[in-house]
């Protein structure tokens, strides 16, 4: 690969988690879940998309696994209230599914692949404030990569990934990408 | 997608299915408790009508307001214009003031287009004389979708869908648009009317055009009734309302001759007992107050992928 050029040469590429360490991860996370909600009781898993969406339903599944529970699951598009719109061409909408029951007086887990600026979190948080008033909200990452813009963070994190900038985090899911991991790479921005 | 929508014929298909994608997201909006959103906050969008509108005014004015835009209604009625300003000058003072979009009704064909190479924020035609009407035919093709390939159908053209629209073709911008937009969603459009109601040029529409409505009607999945615009004729057409009537209005006997699934259209306003009657206009085939919600849905898409990204490169201007 391109190492001459490469400023933080040596990981491009390179695996960070594999499919069984995504499976681990989810697992632990579930745990936390329902220990943090005790028990997981008005609990509602929201995917944003594309990637946090599977991850909300593999979750869901857990959850529901090992407390007999039914988590409702759905997905929140943020695209609306994203604040940097003006600097693209329009984007195509996402998702949004709100399981029925809604989002008042529930405790909202909130579920994306990687934690960056924090931007879309705020996003999330507004496009939420517009759907019902939740008990309480929380969020789940599978990487989080640091370099936050905002004051946010995670309340269940798979994997805390310290990288540059220049670094950018490849997700891959078997239910988009046909395959499960985790790789960084060096195109950056 | 361009910056302007002038005309349907200026839409490809993945724009059009971009345009019907993301209006089936926005159809959501209307369960919620909030049916806003910030995304266009900060910019202005000029109504600017010359001919008389309800709908079609409302329905944008509704669209922009909910996507949190300003918005700012001119109608030619008790304006500078009953005093003899040109559209040209109308122009640079909505320019001058720093509209994002115009949205713009006139009775000359071709309006718009013209309008298009004086202001820099985009033009969206909502009627032009007897030319054009795209977001009339984007909603009518997002009911059919939503009628006739179940809600949720993302994704997907009307591939195979026969439409049979129906009357004054002549003066009708609806039909136009109609054809151009469902065809190139890969629906088959069939115009039936009395020779007299259809354009000299109608051998170079993509559709196939038809006298008789009574043969059409069985293999019929979406049946679009036209207002007979009796404002716009200058001649006689057809020797009396009660003849047209018989001949290509769409009473209950007629109906009864449609495939069970098929769906009646009209674009509004309905001249009730000439081109549909009551009883058709009032029946549950008929999706003609649905097309009212869709209209306010799918400007709202339109609105959005014009206006909510990045602002078009200057070059692309007066295109």
């Amino acid at each position: 690969m391109c190492a001459a050029s490469n400023p933080v040469a040596g990981r491009d590429g390179l695996a960070v988690l594999d499919a069984e360490e995504i499976r681990r991860a989810l697992t632990r996370i579930a745990h936390e879940i329902l220990e943090r909600t005790h028990g997981g009781d008005e609990v509602i898993l929201l995917g944003i998309p594309t990637r946090g969406v599977p991850l909300a339903r593999r979750l869901a599944a857990r959850v529901g696994e090992f407390e007999g529970l039914d988590v409702p699951c759905g997905s929140l598009d943020v695209t609306m209230h994203r604040d940097d719109l003006r600097l693209h061409p329009a984007r195509a909408l996402g998702r949004t599914d709100l399981p029925p029951g809604g989002v008042d007086g529930r405790t909202v887990v909130l579920v994306d692949d990687v934690l960056y600026s924090g931007r879309t979190v705020r996003a999330a948080l507004d496009a939420l404030n517009d759907l019902g008033r939740p008990r309480a909200v929380q969020l789940a990452v599978l990487v989080d990569r640091g370099h936050r813009e905002l004051p946010i963070r995670a309340d269940y994190v798979g994997k805390n990934l310290p990288t540059s900038q220049r670094e950018v985090v490849h997700v891959l899911l078997t239910e988009i990408d046909g395959q499960d991991n985790v790789t960084i790479g060096d195109e950056g921005r | 997608m361009k910056r302007h929508l002038i005309s349907a014929a200026d839409l490809s298909r993945s724009d059009a299915l971009l345009i019907l994608d993301t209006a089936e997201e926005l159809a959501q909006l209307a369960d919620r408790p909030i049916k806003k959103l910030p995304t266009l906050r900060g910019r202005t969008v000029v109504n600017l009508f010359y001919e008389d509108s309800t709908r079609t005014r409302i329905s944008f004015e509704a669209a922009a307001k909910r996507l949190s835009a300003d918005v700012i209604n001119f109608s030619a009625k008790g304006s500078s214009v009953a005093k003899g300003e040109s559209l040209k000058d109308t122009a640079l003072t909505l320019e001058a003031m720093g509209a994002d979009a115009v949205v713009i009704r006139h009775g000359a064909s071709g309006a718009a287009h013209r309008l298009a190479h004086w202001v820099r924020g985009s033009v969206l035609n909502a009627g032009d004389g007897t030319h054009e009407h795209p977001t009339q035919a984007l909603l009518d093709a997002f009911t059919i979708r939503r009628r006739l390939k179940g809600q949720g159908a993302r994704g997907a053209g009307l591939d195979g869908l026969r439409v049979t629209i129906v009357g004054d073709v002549l003066h009708s911008r609806v039909a136009r648009s109609n054809v151009l937009l469902l065809s190139t969603l890969g629906a088959e459009v069939t115009l039936a009317a009395p020779p007299t109601l259809l354009p000299l040029a109608v051998g170079s529409w993509p559709c196939e055009v038809s006298y008789e409505l009574d043969s059409e009607l069985p293999k019929s999945d979406v049946v679009m009734m036209l207002r007979v615009q009796q404002e716009r004729m200058t001649a006689a057409y057809f020797p009396s309302v009660r003849e047209y009537s018989r001949r290509y209005g769409l009473d209950v006997e007629r109906m009864a001759r449609l495939p069970g699934h098929a769906i009646v259209m009209h674009p509004g306003p309905m001249n009730r007992g000439v081109e549909i009657a009551a009883e058709v206009a009032d029946s549950v085939r008929s999706t003609i107050v649905e097309q009212v919600a869709n209209g306010v849905t799918t400007r709202m898409a339109v609105l959005y992928l014009l206006l909510g990204g990045t602002e078009f490169p200057a070059t692309e201007a007066g295109q």
